[in-house]
């Protein structure tokens, strides 16, 4: 990105000011080294989502922005009903509730070591990853509706998890107000074998060890323990939430000159909040969070299937479940007056800070759990929201490593057996079903994770807490 | 020149183009594009076709939506697509693809596509008076 287009406010923090049709700044969270690294066209898409109706103080975007379709990923914009404020199903993505959830095993590297390659095998003979897989629950239409209107409490109902589970996962586990009835039969339809699997592309199932604490009265209050191991899980709410974005994002390119917006591109597609069109899609986007959280759930129970097999002792209780790709009715305080806004977050994870009533009690004192994904060569990260995050960015921060090379340029700098024969070499077992796939997603393809969870952290989104190394990773 | 297809780059996803001498021509080699972002379209039988129709109010919403359409029958069906058909009416599609069910071992499919965007969505007349199909795909 060129630097002399942004205003530097601090050393972590650029503006681009208003011009032209630009409602608000934008504002970007990020160090120096990652804003030269960013292209261009993040700056375009900051600017373009700027101009959007009823956005409310600025148009962001997190340490790991990259060029999305529409919105950045890594981009987070609030809008106000009351100033005539638009949702925008690019602005959420089409993996709908995409997210990262962080199991604890209470094992160590020692006692986990020596069924390493064992576990890597039950994992991926267990979960269902990859194009075409299938997973093992096939829905009726009913019992989709019941999935889509209950999440990850139909999901525990059903015997997957724990009703503990349920007060580890924002929304406790059940995204209200969900119109399973706004959900087309198409997208029904493309989920019905595929709950309980992975997905494919940078969706992952990892086991990690605890490598680092910088903040140990927070990791405490997390139960995170260094040298100890956890599993993180990746992904999304599958075909249906994919259908879902399709479809709404072309009623809104439609509809959009029927309200009166001028969209400077057609993938900024968009329909007032107070539209018909706006209100059915908030719907439908609410049914499928509660399809990403009802398929993490089933996830959940999958592994702990396998873990119990070789440590029967272990429970695996959950740390915490985030979702970074969301539009959210949340109190924020504009001026000096609380109002709901709709926070659109695409890559970007929400960060509440201490005292935050949505938090379960035993996290409230300390701030809401940000997990941050990594690759499969280098970390993942957990981060804790802070106080100043919520005034900051409305509650978010960063959700990723964020790609920094193309799939097609990735498959020309690596093979995917090499990638994994020198992973292998250093003590991390991948299971893919794809070569190509592995290519792809190889580590160097991505930005320096450390580099975007420092800048998080100094830019004062989240704060860090513990970094994670991989062991395993099953890739789809 | 020969229709073919190519990828163009986009930082997280993937753009795909076909290039043809005719706009349908540009639509199936788009479609091929698509397809080579999970396999290698010439490891994909035709021992099946699929009947695809749509509507849309101008040709790039149709590509779109002839995209997605793809993408939809490749999930429900569980299915790849090697070779394509179609014929332009007006705003109306109608395609034909040709494939088989997906073979893990055999197909190595690298990724899933989620959906075709209105990112890079161009389809137009080129400078050597070739159609041009295209547009970015999120996987």
């Amino acid at each position: 990105m060129d630097l002399t287009q942004l205003t530097r406010k601090s050393e972590w923090e650029w503006w681009i000011a208003p011009f032209g049709k630009m409602r608000v700044p934008g504002i970007i969270y990020a160090s120096e080294a990652l804003i030269r690294e960013m292209d261009m066209k993040v700056y375009e898409q900051v600017v373009n989502v700027a101009t959007l109706p009823g956005i409310v103080q600025a148009s962001y975007a997190m340490p790991d922005a990259h060029w999305g379709y529409g919105f950045p990923i890594g981009g987070v914009a609030a809008f106000d009903p009351d100033e005539g404020g638009v949702i925008s199903a690019g602005g959420v993505g089409f993996d709908i509730s995409c997210g990262v959830r962080c199991l604890q095993t209470g094992l160590t590297l020692k006692e986990i070591e020596p069924f390493k390659e064992r576990l890597a095998d039950r994992l991926f003979h267990k979960i269902p990853a990859g194009v075409g897989s299938h997973g093992r629950l096939h829905l009726s239409m009913k019992e989709m509706d019941e999935m889509l209107a209950g999440g990850a409490q139909w999901a525990v109902a059903q015997g997957y998890g724990t009703l503990q589970d349920l007060d580890r996962i924002e929304e406790k586990g059940c995204m209200r107000e969900a119109r399973p009835d706004q959900v087309s039969e198409q997208a029904k339809k493309r989920q019905q074998d595929e709950v309980g699997t992975l997905g494919s592309g940078n969706h992952y199932l990892e086991i990690q060890r605890v490598v680092a604490v910088y903040a140990p009265e927070i990791a405490s209050a997390y139960g995170v323990r260094e040298g100890e191991m956890v599993i993180s899980i990746h992904c999304g709410s599958r075909g249906l939430g994919h259908q879902i974005g399709t479809e709404f994002l072309r009623t809104m390119a439609v509809a959009a000159a029927q309200h009166g917006i001028e969209l400077p591109d057609r993938e900024l597609a968009c329909a007032p909040i107070r539209s018909d069109v706006g209100r059915d899609y908030l719907g439908a986007m609410r049914a499928a969070i509660n399809c990403a959280l009802a398929n993490r759930q089933v996830l959940t129970h999958l592994v702990r299937q396998v873990f119990s097999e070789i440590f029967p002792a272990a429970a695996l209780p959950l740390l915490y479940d985030v979702s970074h790709n969301t539009c959210k009715v949340e109190e924020h305080l504009v001026g000096r007056e609380k109002k709901p806004l709709y926070v659109h977050r695409k890559g970007a994870t929400r960060a509440f800070g201490p005292g935050h009533p949505d938090l379960p009690e035993p996290l409230r004192a300390v701030g809401q759990p940000v997990l941050i994904g990594g690759t499969m060569g280098t970390a993942s990260y957990i981060l804790a929201g802070t106080e100043e995050s919520m005034a900051r960015s409305f509650g978010s921060a960063c959700h990723g490593a964020g790609r920094s090379m193309s799939r097609h340029q990735a498959t020309r700098e690596w093979r995917g057996r090499e990638v994994i024969d020198q992973l292998a070499e250093r003590g991390i077992l991948i299971r893919s079903v794809s070569y190509r796939g592995v290519a792809e997603e190889a580590p160097g393809a991505y930005k320096d994770v450390a580099a975007v969870a420092e800048a998080a952290d100094q830019a004062g989104l989240a704060r860090k807490v513990a970094r994670l190394e991989p062991l395993v990773c099953v890739k789809g | 020149m020969e229709a073919h297809w190519e990828h163009f780059p986009h930082e997280a996803d993937m753009g795909v183009r076909g290039v043809g001498a005719t706009k349908e021509e540009a639509f199936e080699q788009s479609a091929v594009a698509l397809t080579a972002i999970i396999t290698d379209p010439q490891s994909v039988k035709s021992e099946m076709s699929v009947e695809i129709s749509c509507e849309a109010p101008d040709d790039e919403l149709c590509l779109v939506d002839w995209l997605n359409a793809l993408v939809y029958e490749m999930a429900t069906r569980k299915m790849l697509f090697g070779r394509f058909k179609v014929t332009l009416n007006g705003s109306r599609l109608h395609g034909t693809a040709w494939g088989e069910k997906i073979d893990a071992a055999r197909h190595q499919p690298a990724v899933e596509v989620k959906g075709a965007t209105y990112t890079a969505l161009r389809v137009q007349r080129d400078q050597k008076g070739l159609w041009i199909a295209q547009c970015v795909v999120d996987v």
